[in-house]
This record gives C-alpha cells, sequence and structure tokens, in this order.
C-alpha cells in the first residue's frame, strides 16, 4: 500500500531518469530537446503531487459553504510559471536546432562535433 | 515611503521595462544608446544601493505590498550589493567599449532585438542579486540564462550555435536541479522565503528530504557556476561569443550562481544541517582544488586567446568554490572578495581582447603576434589586468590572494598543501599570460608589418579606465572588503 500512496513520486523518479538518459545517449538534438522537455515535466509533477491534499478540492472558498479542505494552491502557480519558463527554453532550443540545421547540413549531435573538430 | 525605499524594486525593473523600448527602435546605435544608457542608470542605482548598505542598511521590500514570508520580498546585503555592483558595471563595461566590435558582430536589423536581450539578461542577473524569495530566484535565473543563450549565440562564428546549444542543455539541467531542491524544501517547510525557510528547517532538521534538497540545490548551482568537473560548457561558450557579450557574461554570469551557492549553503543550511558544513568542505574542496590545477594547466595549451582567459576563469571559479567551501569566516570573505577582483580583471582582459580582434580581426595567439608593438596602450592595459590576475602586489588580484592565503592558513593540518597549491596555479598562470605577452611583444607578425593601429581613443580609455580600476582596488580595497564584511554577517548570521 505505501508503494501504491508513493505512485506519482515514483513516476516522478522514473520520468527525470528517463529524460536524463535520453539527454545524455540521444546524438539527435531535436531528440534531446525533448528530452529536455520530459526531464522538466517530471519536475511539473513532482511539484502538483505535493501540492494534493486528501480530499481536498479547487482553493475557492464559497458563500455559506465551511470547514472545506482545499489543495495547496502555491505550488500549482509555481508550476504555471515554471511551464512558461520551460515552453521558452524549447523553443528557443528548437529555434538554435533550426540555425544549427542551416550551418551545419545536420542535427546530429555527433557530426557536428566533426565538424567543429576540422575547422 | 520615499524613493529610496523602492530602489531593489527599481533595480530590476530599469532594465526590465526598458528591453521592449530598445526594440521598438529601428536603428542599431539608437538601440546601443539606449541599451547603454539604461545600464549605466542601473549601475547608478547599484551604487545608491551600496552606499545604503553601508549606511543604514537598505529595508526590505515587500512586493505588492504582500508582506513576507507570504509575499515576495526583496533584500539587498553587502554581497547582494557587491553582485549588483558587478553585475551593472561589467554591463556597461561590455556595452560602452564593446560598441565597434558589436556593430561588426551583430547586423544593424538586428541590433535592437540583441540589445533588447541584453538589457533582460541584465534585469534577471540583478534581479537574483536582490530577491529573497528561493522560487523568484529560479525565474529570475531562467530569464537571464535564456536571453544569455541569445547574447552568445548571435557570435559571428558557427561554432557559437554548438556552443550555445551545450550551454542550453547543461544550464537547463541546473536550473531544473535547483528546482527539485527547491521543491523538497516547500515540501518540508511550506516556504519559499530564505530567511523564513532558515528558521523552518530547524523543526525538521535531518530529514532525508532536505539532505536531498541540499544535494540537488548545491549540483544545480555547481553546474550554472561550471565549478570543476562541470565547466564543460564554459570555454566554448566564452570563446565564440561575441566579443562585448564575453566581457559581460565572464566578469558576471557564474558569479551569480555563486552568490545563490552561497546564500544557500550558508544562509539557509548551514545554521540548520548537523555536520553540513563538513560535507559541503568534503565535496566542494577536492574539486575546487583540481579545477585549480588542472584549469591552470589546459590555459597554457590553448592557442586561441579567448579561449586560454575561458579556462583561466574555470581556474579562478575554483579559487572562489575553495575560500567559499572552507567554510570559515575568513574563507568567506576571500571568496566574496575574490568575485570582484576576478570580476575586476577578467572584464579589463576581455575588453582588451575585444580591442585586438577589432583591428586584428582574429582571436588566435599566432596571428595576434607582434601585437604588443603595434597597439602598446590596449597590451600595457592587458599586461596591468593580467598581473591583478595573477596576484601581484599592488593590484586587486593580490588582496583577494593575500585573504585566501589567511583563509586556507587556518585549516588545521592542511594549511601549507593548500597554500602550495595556490601558489603553484598562480606560477602556472604566470606561464598561461607570459605564453601570450611574450608574442605579443617579440613575436613577428603574420604578414610583418610592425606599424601602429591602435582602437579609437573613447576604447582605450575605457580599457585604461578600467586597468587602472584594478591597481586603485589594490592599494585602496576598503570598499569590496565593507561590503564582504557586511555579507559574511549576514550570510553566517552571526553563527561562527
Amino acid at each position: 500500500m505505501k508503494l501504491l500512496g508513493l505512485f506519482n513520486y515514483w513516476v516522478f523518479a522514473v520520468l527525470l531518469m528517463i529524460g536524463l538518459y535520453a539527454l545524455i545517449s540521444k546524438q539527435n538534438l531535436v531528440k534531446k530537446i525533448m528530452a529536455l522537455a520530459i526531464f522538466q515535466s517530471a519536475v511539473f509533477l513532482f511539484f502538483i503531487t505535493m501540492s494534493r491534499v486528501d480530499g481536498g478540492t479547487a482553493p475557492i472558498i464559497q458563500a455559506g459553504v465551511s470547514g472545506q479542505i482545499f489543495s495547496n494552491p502555491l505550488p500549482q502557480v509555481l508550476i504555471l510559471t515554471a511551464i512558461v519558463v520551460g515552453i521558452s527554453t524549447t523553443a528557443l532550443g528548437l529555434a538554435i536546432v533550426v540555425r544549427l540545421n542551416e550551418e551545419y547540413g545536420t542535427v546530429e549531435d555527433n557530426e557536428i562535433l566533426a565538424m567543429d573538430r576540422e575547422s | 515611503m520615499n524613493l529610496v525605499d523602492h530602489l531593489p524594486a527599481l533595480q530590476v525593473a530599469l532594465p526590465l521595462l526598458t528591453a521592449p523600448l530598445v526594440i521598438l527602435l529601428r536603428n542599431g546605435f539608437l538601440a546601443w544608446m539606449a541599451a547603454l544608457a539604461a545600464s549605466l542608470a542601473s549601475f547608478g542605482l547599484a551604487i545608491l544601493l551600496t552606499q545604503g548598505v553601508l549606511g543604514d542598511g537598505v529595508p526590505e521590500y515587500a512586493i505588492g505590498g504582500w508582506q513576507p514570508p507570504f509575499g515576495i520580498s526583496l533584500n539587498v546585503d553587502g554581497l547582494g550589493a557587491l553582485m549588483l555592483l558587478l553585475v551593472t558595471g561589467a554591463s556597461s563595461l561590455g556595452l560602452a567599449g564593446g560598441r565597434l566590435s558589436l556593430r561588426r558582430d551583430i547586423d544593424n536589423r538586428r541590433a535592437p532585438m540583441f540589445y533588447g536581450a541584453w538589457l533582460i539578461a541584465l534585469a534577471g542577473l540583478c534581479g537574483i542579486a536582490v530577491s529573497g524569495d528561493a522560487f523568484n530566484v529560479f525565474v529570475f535565473m531562467e530569464i537571464s540564462s535564456l536571453a544569455t543563450y541569445i547574447l552568445i549565440a548571435a557570435g559571428r562564428d558557427r561554432r557559437a550555435l554548438s556552443a550555445v546549444f551545450k550551454y542550453l542543455i547543461i544550464g537547463t539541467i541546473g536550473a531544473t536541479f535547483y528546482l527539485i531542491g527547491v521543491g523538497f524544501i516547500y515540501m518540508m517547510t511550506g516556504t519559499l522565503n530564505f530567511a523564513d525557510m532558515a528558521l523552518r528547517l530547524g523543526e525538521v532538521i535531518e530529514t532525508r528530504p532536505i539532505i536531498i534538497a541540499a544535494g540537488f540545490i548545491t549540483i544545480g548551482l555547481a553546474l550554472k557556476a561550471a565549478i570543476f568537473p562541470l565547466h564543460i560548457w564554459l570555454p566554448r561558450a566564452y570563446t565564440y561569443a561575441p566579443n562585448a557579450v564575453t566581457v559581460f557574461i565572464a566578469a558576471c554570469s557564474t558569479k551569480v550562481s555563486i552568490y545563490v551557492l552561497l546564500r544557500f549553503n550558508y544562509g539557509v543550511f548551514h545554521g540548520n544541517l548537523l555536520g553540513h558544513s563538513d560535507l559541503f568542505s568534503v565535496f566542494i574542496v577536492p574539486l575546487a582544488l583540481s579545477g585549480i590545477l588542472l584549469a591552470s594547466a589546459i590555459a597554457i595549451y590553448q592557442g586561441n586567446i579567448k579561449k586560454l582567459l575561458a579556462f583561466s576563469s574555470v581556474a579562478q571559479i575554483g579559487y572562489i568554490a575553495l575560500a567559499a567551501g572552507l567554510a570559515t569566516q575568513a574563507g568567506l570573505m576571500a571568496a566574496q572578495l575574490h568575485m570582484f577582483n576576478h570580476a575586476l580583471a577578467k572584464g579589463t582582459l576581455f575588453l582588451c581582447v575585444t580591442a585586438f580582434v577589432l583591428t586584428s580581426r582574429s582571436a588566435n595567439m599566432d596571428k595576434l603576434a607582434g601585437i604588443g608593438r603595434r597597439m602598446p596602450w590596449t597590451m600595457g592595459a592587458f599586461v596591468i589586468a593580467g598581473l591583478s590576475l595573477i596576484g601581484v602586489p599592488g593590484t586587486a588580484g593580490f588582496i583577494s590572494k593575500w585573504y585566501l592565503v589567511v583563509a586556507v592558513m587556518e585549516v588545521p593540518g592542511w594549511g601549507i598543501p593548500l597554500v602550495v597549491a595556490i601558489v603553484a596555479s598562480s606560477l602556472l598562470a604566470v606561464v598561461y599570460l607570459w605564453k601570450f605577452v611574450e608574442k605579443a611583444y617579440y613575436g613577428t607578425p603574420p604578414d610583418g608589418d610592425v606599424s601602429a593601429m591602435e582602437v579609437p581613443l573613447p576604447l582605450r580609455a575605457l580599457i585604461w579606465f578600467a586597468a587602472l580600476a584594478n591597481i586603485y582596488f589594490g592599494l585602496a580595497p576598503q570598499l569590496p572588503i565593507a561590503l564582504a564584511e557586511s555579507g559574511t554577517g549576514t550570510l553566517l548570521g552571526g553563527l561562527l
């Protein structure tokens, strides 16, 4: 039961490692950007999971209703910001890949490295 | 509330709000003027803040009137003021000295965008230095990093693109690690405010999430600060960036990450985790030492002057990390002073390189042979800044090396070996700088032309102004010492 209760945290750790592994092992730069996105999404999941309160609802105060349990809204707001940061990073990364493709004619890391060594 | 109380917010708001206005300007020269004006105004604000810190202290600024720990607070202490002076000073130096070189590197059509990105990077770096909120620091860190990637990618050489891609990947991993660490701390304490965090950590001391958080934050920031062996992104990024950009980022961007590292490890963890200072020392001191020695040795074998100076930066970051890792009052003083003095020396050196590349169109040392006879003024400034980098008495570098040696001597049992390592690395610095100085003064130019070809007078004057600042802060180091003392006080909170 304890294992299941921590299910989200397991997913967080596994996703984080998938992202990191792909970042290191993949040669294709677009795949590297995808790996980076997975890596960051794992952290989003982590924050959202920790904000969850058992039986909690959205934190909206309603007239005439008292004694409600709310999930913590702060991590969710933080992650909204972090998602924006993540999208900007992905967009900039892809823009750099486009420019790399224009200059080198390839998006494979090892080929770019070989061309850099020659010059 | 008078205007002075709003200074911490203005420090970030001024460059951030000028950036979109700069982008609207259609002309490269006007955009440069506006960016320089904003940068100099930020420098002025930093000076006012420094006066405030050294005087009565700067009051905490609660954004939007939301009181901390619930709202975001901006705090400026001695260390923060030191960082603000560095960041805004380096930005002004890079912009003022880089006009001619940037005009060549950047299309006139794209120049407004470029200067906009420059101001956003400046705003982000200032934001890190003033913010008292862990998540806010993450956001500012990413703002400054994203803008810095754009600045570096503007380099003419296509290798700038592959270098910046590597920097983007590693920088994002570093920032994400930091975010994970902040998440774990938030999970245990429910706060993001540094001061509140330090108070509340005491209740959850020695729990596993906090130890994991300390690990994630330290590694993430070490990646961003390019502490050896996590420095692999740095040499190529510095080498292929436009020269004026190198002046800016080499002087301050890694130091800002070290600033956050100090803030977390001393301001937050130090008093709360048992044996934290020992663990931190055991982790960081060996890395710093190998960085100091290996990076200096690698620098000797570089053929490109910018790459040589970049590896020297890795070694100098090693000194800062070594001093910080000692976890003593003297060590923290030395770390902060070295941040200031190294920024001064490296900024000047890269500004000289900007001038060399402007006239001879190459950063390759063989092509720069004989440049000392052709550009005696610029080369003279290079030698002065080089002496400061080595730590010769009478220059700023000597002050921080002295503090470092004094701090190291206090370490029981390890004092002498550490001093030997510092001296050995300083000698390596003599070797790699001499390699260039010898070529510059005694080498024969590749085309045999030894006629004088100096850069225009304003740029020469600026270079000498920067070089003389290296001597001034070597003879009269009261300002950085006072700021570092105040910074050490807040970091240790009277614990030592």
